[in-house]
C-alpha cells in the first residue's frame, strides 16, 4: 500500500486511468476491471463459490487500515512441528491471523474452514487474533486449509499457544476472580450497612453486623491475597510499598469491627474494608490487563516476523522447522527474500546479502560458498544453502546479548513516582494511626478498644485508595490511548522514563528510513507495467517492489527466472529481459543503489532504481522534535556518505557513521554521564545494546526480535510520528499523575484531622473514600481525549 | 423485623447465584475474547448446523 503515492505519479501521464474501488479488498486502484490484482479476483471467486458473499455486505472496512491483499505466490508449508494431537484421531493447531479487521473477517474465516470436510473446530479470537483449528486427521490436511485462508487475503502463521499464554494472563484472571468476590461482598455488606445507618439498632443491628462479618471476612481473606502477597514481599525485602498500609487497613478494620460486634458496639467498618478492596482490585486489574495486552501484541508481532526455517536433509528431502529447533550441522535453504534463520556458512549458491539489520550498512554484500552468514540477514537474489554453525555462545546474537546485558546493568535503577511517594507516605500513615491510638488511649483516657476504633478510622481514611488508583488509572488510560495509535508500552515505567527525555538518538537504516527497497519514481508507466507483469513471477524483493509500484499489472505468465541474475519473458513481439546490469547487457553505472534494467525488442529499455526510502513523515517529525526543544543525533553503522546526506536533509547537526555496537553504547554512556536523559530509537541487531543502555528506548515493529525485546516501547506502522506522540502523551500523563496525587493528598489533609479527632463514622468514611476515588478516576479519563500528533505538537511547540 | 430473617438469605442467595454464574463463565473461557463476542452477534449461524458439532 505504501507504493500508492509513487504509483500515482507514475500514472500521471496515463489518460485512461480512472480510480476504481477493488471489489474484494476495497482499495482504490487505477486501471480496468473490478479487482486491483489477481489475488483479489481469486479471493472474490472463492468467497462466491463458498456461498459466503454476505461477507461483503457485513464487513466494516477501516480506510486507515487497508486489508492485506492475497499473496499470489503460495508458500510451501509444513505444519507438522506445530500440530498437537487431540482426542478421537483429531489434530489441533493454533495459528496467528494477520489482516483481521472486524467481525466479518472472523465470520468469513470460520465459515470458510467449517465448510471444508473434516474440520471440527475453527474459532478465531478477535482480541488475541488467534485461530484454533481442529480437524479429523484422516479427512483433511492442515496445509491445504491454511492455504485456503491465505487465498482470502489473510496471513496465517503457526504459533505455540503455551508460549504465548503468559503468566500475566493467569494473573489477570486471578484478579478478575478476586474482583468478582470482592464486588459481591461489597454489594451485600453495603446493603446491611445502609440498614444500620438508617436506624436499625439493638439486636437487629447486631444481627446485621454478624451477617456482614460472615460475608466480609472470608471475602477479604480471599480477595485480598494479591495485596497481602505483595506487601509481604516488600516487608521481607525490608522495604515498604503502597500495599503495606492497604493490607494493614483491610486486615485491621474487620478485626476491630469483629471485636466491636462481639461487644454489640454501634460502629463496624466491614463495608469500608470490602469496598476499599473492591476499588483497589479494579485499579489493579485494569493496570494488568493494559500491560498484558501490550505484551501480547508485542509477542504476536514477533511471532509474525519469525518464519520457519527450511531444513534440507542429506537425502534431499525438505521440511520446515521453527528456528529455535535448528541444530549445528543442519543444512538450511534460504530462498531469495528470506532471512537467514541462524548463523552459518554458505554451502552452495551465490547471492547478495542485505546486512542492514546487523551493521546498518545499506548497500548489499555479495556472498559465495564459504562466506559467513548471520541470523537475521536478508538474502536478496539467489537461493542459498547454508550449514548451520554453533548455536550457542559463539553466535553473533549471543555476543550482542552479552553486550546488551552489560549495558542494561550499567543503566541506573529507576524508581517510579508512585513508589517514591509510597515510600515516604506509608511510614507517615502508620505513625499517625499509632499516635492517634496512643493519644486517645493514654492521653485521652478512652478504653483501648475505642481508641483502636478511631485509629482504624484514621487508617481507612488515609489508606491510599485514591493514591493507589491515582497512578494506575492514568497509566491504563495512557497505554490504551497509545495502543490505539499502534504504540505498545513494554515496560511499566516506559512513560515515566519518557517524561524527562531531552536528547534523542536515532539509528539510520530501518529507523529513519523504512529499511525496505522501493522503486524511485520516474520510470515510463508503459514499460513499468510490462516490468511489473514479468516481476509478478518472482519473489525477489526488487520484483516485489516493482509489483507494489504497479499493483494492477497483468501477470505475464511464462517468464523464466535465472536465479541471481534476472527474468526472461518471450512476448508476442520478442524477448524481454528484466534483471541486473550485466544480465540485461547494460553497462554498470557505479550507482550505489539497487538497479534493475528492463530491455526489450526494438531497443526499448528502462532503468529502474530502488532505494531505501525515508519514513514518510520523518522530516515533519524531526522538525516537530526540534520545536519541542530536544537535541537530536544520528548514530549509524553505515558508511559516511549516506549518513551525512540524510543528516543534512533532515537538519540534524550531529551524525556519526561507521559505529560498532560497542561505540554506540559508549556514546550513550558518555551522554548519560553528562546528565542527558537519552531516548534511543533503533531497529537493528547492532542497536540492541544501545537500546538497553539508554534512559528509555523505542523500536519499530519491523525491527529484529532482539531489539524489540530490548526496547521499552515498540511502535507499529511506517510513520515516525509515534515518537512525538509518545513523548507528548508521557508529558501529559506525568502532569495528570501529579494532579491526581495532589488531589489525593489534599483529600487526606482535610479528612485526616477529622478522623484523628474521632468524628469519622463508617458512613462518612464510605462517602469520603468513594468520592475521592471517583474524582481521581474522572481526572484520569481526561487523558483519553488528549489529542496526539500534529495539532497537539504545534500547541506545545510554542510554549 | 422477622421479615429480615427471610429476605436477607434470599438476597444473599441471589447474589451468590450471580457470583457463581460469573465464576463459571470465567472458568469456561467466556471472557477470553471480549472483542470477538461483541462482533459475533451481528452474524447469523451457518444454515448447516451439523458441521458445527462439538
Amino acid at each position: 500500500m505504501n507504493a500508492l503515492p509513487q504509483f500515482d505519479e507514475a500514472n500521471a501521464a496515463c489518460p485512461v486511468a480512472a480510480t476504481l474501488i477493488c471489489k474484494h479488498c476495497g482499495a482504490p486502484f487505477q486501471g480496468e476491471g473490478t479487482f486491483c490484482c489477481h489475488g483479489c479476483a481469486a479471493a472474490y471467486q472463492l468467497v462466491q463459490s463458498l456461498g459466503l458473499s454476505r461477507y461483503y455486505d457485513q464487513r466494516i472496512a477501516d480506510p486507515s487500515q487497508p486489508p492485506t491483499r492475497p499473496d499470489e505466490t503460495e508458500i510451501e508449508l509444513d505444519l507438522s512441528a506445530w500440530t498437537r494431537p487431540a482426542p478421537e484421531g483429531q489434530k489441533e493447531l493454533t495459528l496467528m491471523v494477520e489482516g483481521l479487521q472486524c467481525g466479518a473477517c472472523v465470520w468469513l474465516i470460520e465459515q470458510t474452514l467449517l465448510k471444508q470436510a473434516g474440520v471440527v473446530i475453527a474459532r478465531v479470537a478477535l482480541s488475541t487474533r488467534r485461530l484454533t483449528l481442529r480437524w479429523r486427521d484422516a479427512e483433511t490436511d492442515p496445509e491445504g486449509l491454511v492455504q485456503l485462508v491465505s487465498r482470502l487475503g489473510y496471513r496465517l502463521v503457526p504459533c505455540d499457544p503455551e508460549r504465548l499464554a503468559s503468566a500475566a494472563d493467569q494473573e489477570s484472571r486471578q484478579l478478575l476472580t478476586a474482583m468478582a468476590v470482592a464486588g459481591f461482598a461489597a454489594g451485600n455488606v453495603m446493603l446491611m450497612s445502609v440498614s444500620v445507618w438508617s436506624g436499625a439498632d439493638q439486636t437487629t443491628r447486631d444481627l446485621l453486623h454478624w451477617i456482614s462479618a460472615l460475608i466480609a471476612i472470608p471475602a477479604i481473606a480471599y480477595a485480598g491475597r494479591p495485596f497481602f502477597r505483595s506487601a509481604l514481599t516488600a516487608l521481607k525485602a525490608r522495604r515498604t510499598n503502597m500495599d503495606v498500609p492497604i493490607s494493614l487497613a483491610v486486615i485491621l478494620a474487620p478485626s476491630v469491627s469483629l471485636f466491636e460486634t462481639f461487644r454489640s458496639g454501634p460502629h463496624a467498618y466491614f463495608d469500608s474494608a470490602v469496598t476499599l478492596l473492591f476499588f483497589l482490585l479494579i485499579g489493579r486489574y485494569l493496570d494488568r490487563r493494559a500491560r498484558g495486552r501490550a505484551h501480547q501484541t508485542a509477542a504476536r508481532l514477533l511471532a509474525l516476523n519469525a518464519v520457519a526455517a527450511t531444513v534440507v536433509e542429506p537425502d534431499g528431502r525438505q521440511h520446515s522447522l521453527p528456528p529455535s529447533q535448528l541444530r549445528p550441522g543442519m543444512t538450511v535453504l534460504i530462498s531469495p527474500g528470506a532471512r537467514a534463520p541462524a548463523d552459518g556458512t554458505v554451502r552452495t549458491g551465490t547471492s547478495d546479502i542485505d546486512l542492514s539489520t546487523i551493521s546498518g550498512e545499506s548497500a548489499p554484500l555479495h556472498c559465495a560458498p564459504g562466506d559467513r552468514l548471520f541470523a537475521g540477514t536478508l538474502n536478496l537474489t539467489g537461493p542459498l544453502t547454508m550449514l548451520v554453525n554453533a548455536v550457542g555462545d559463539s553466535t553473533l546474537l549471543a555476543d550482542m546479548v552479552r553486550l546488551m546485558e552489560a549495558a542494561e546493568s550499567r543503566r541506573g535503577r529507576f524508581v517510579r513516582l508512585a513508589d517514591r511517594v509510597a515510600r515516604r507516605y506509608a511510614p507517615v500513615v502508620h505513625l499517625v494511626a499509632l499516635t492517634t491510638f496512643l493519644g486517645w488511649w493514654l492521653g485521652g483516657g478512652l478504653p483501648w478498644t475505642d481508641a483502636m476504633m478511631i485509629a482504624v478510622a484514621v487508617l481507612i481514611i488515609t489508606c491510599p485508595c485514591a493514591l493507589a488508583l491515582a497512578v494506575p488509572v492514568v497509566q491504563v488510560v495512557a497505554s490504551q490511548r497509545l495502543m490505539r495509535a499502534g504504540i505498545l508500552l513494554k515496560s511499566a515505567d516506559a512513560l515515566e522514563r519518557m517524561t524527562g527525555v531531552d536528547h534523542i538518538v536515532f539509528d539510520k537504516t530501518g529507523t529513519l528510513t523504512l529499511g525496505r527497497l522501493e522503486l524511485q519514481p520516474g520510470a515510463d508507466p508503459a514499460l513499468l507495467r510490462i516490468a511489473a507483469g514479468i516481476a509478478g513471477n518472482s519473489r525477489h524483493p526488487l520484483a516485489r517492489a516493482l509489483l507494489r509500484a504497479m499493483p494492477d499489472a497483468t501477470l505475464l505468465t511464462g517468464a523464466v527466472e535465472h536465479p541471481g541474475s534476472g527474468l526472461e519473458w518471450s512476448g508476442p513481439d520478442g524477448v524481454w529481459k528484466l534483471g541486473s546490469c550485466a544480465y540485461a547487457g547494460e553497462a554498470e553505472d557505479g550507482a550505489t543503489d539497487h538497479v534493475l534494467w528492463l530491455t526489450g525488442p526494438n531497443g526499448r529499455k528502462q532503468r529502474f532504481q530502488f532505494s531505501d526510502r525515508l519514513r514518510p513523515d520523518a522530516e515533519a517529525v524531526i522538525a516537530q522534535l526540534k520545536a519541542m526543544g530536544l537535541s537530536l543525533e544520528i548514530l549509524s553503522g553505515d558508511r559516511e556518505a549516506p549518513v551525512q546526506d540524510l543528516a543534512q536533509r533532515l537538519g540534524i547537526d550531529h551524525a556519526t557513521a561507521r559505529l560498532s555496537p560497542v561505540d554506540k553504547v559508549a556514546r550513550l554512556e558518555a551522554l548519560a554521564k553528562s546528565g542527558r536523559k537519552v531516548l534511543m530509537i533503533g531497529d537493528g541487531i547492532n542497536d540492541a545494546a544501545a537500546l538497553a543502555g539508554a534512559h528509555v528506548s523505542m523500536a519499530p515493529a519491523s525491527g529484529t526480535e532482539i531489539t524489540q525485546s530490548a526496547a521499552d516501547i515498540v511502535f507499529q506502522g511506517d510513520r515516525l510520528e509515534a515518537v512525538p506522540s509518545a513523548l507528548l502523551l508521557a508529558r501529559r500523563t506525568d502532569r495528570l499523575v501529579r494532579q491526581n496525587l495532589a488531589i489525593a493528598l489534599l483529600y487526606n489533609l482535610s479528612a485526616v484531622p477529622l478522623a484523628i479527632l474521632g468524628f469519622v463514622t463508617p458512613l462518612i468514611a464510605a462517602v469520603a473514600m468513594s468520592s475521592s476515588s471517583i474524582i481521581v478516576i474522572l481526572n484520569a479519563l481526561r487523558l483519553g481525549r488528549a489529542r496526539l500528533g500534529a495539532q497537539g505538537v504545534g500547541a506545545r511547540g510554542l510554549t | 423485623m422477622t421479615v429480615l430473617l427471610f429476605l436477607i438469605p434470599v438476597a444473599l442467595g441471589l447474589g451468590g447465584v450471580g457470583l457463581a454464574a460469573f465464576l463459571w463463565a470465567l472458568r469456561s473461557g467466556q471472557f477470553e475474547d471480549m472483542d470477538g463476542a461483541a462482533q459475533r452477534i451481528l452474524f447469523d449461524d451457518p444454515e448447516d448446523k451439523t458441521q458445527q458439532s462439538s
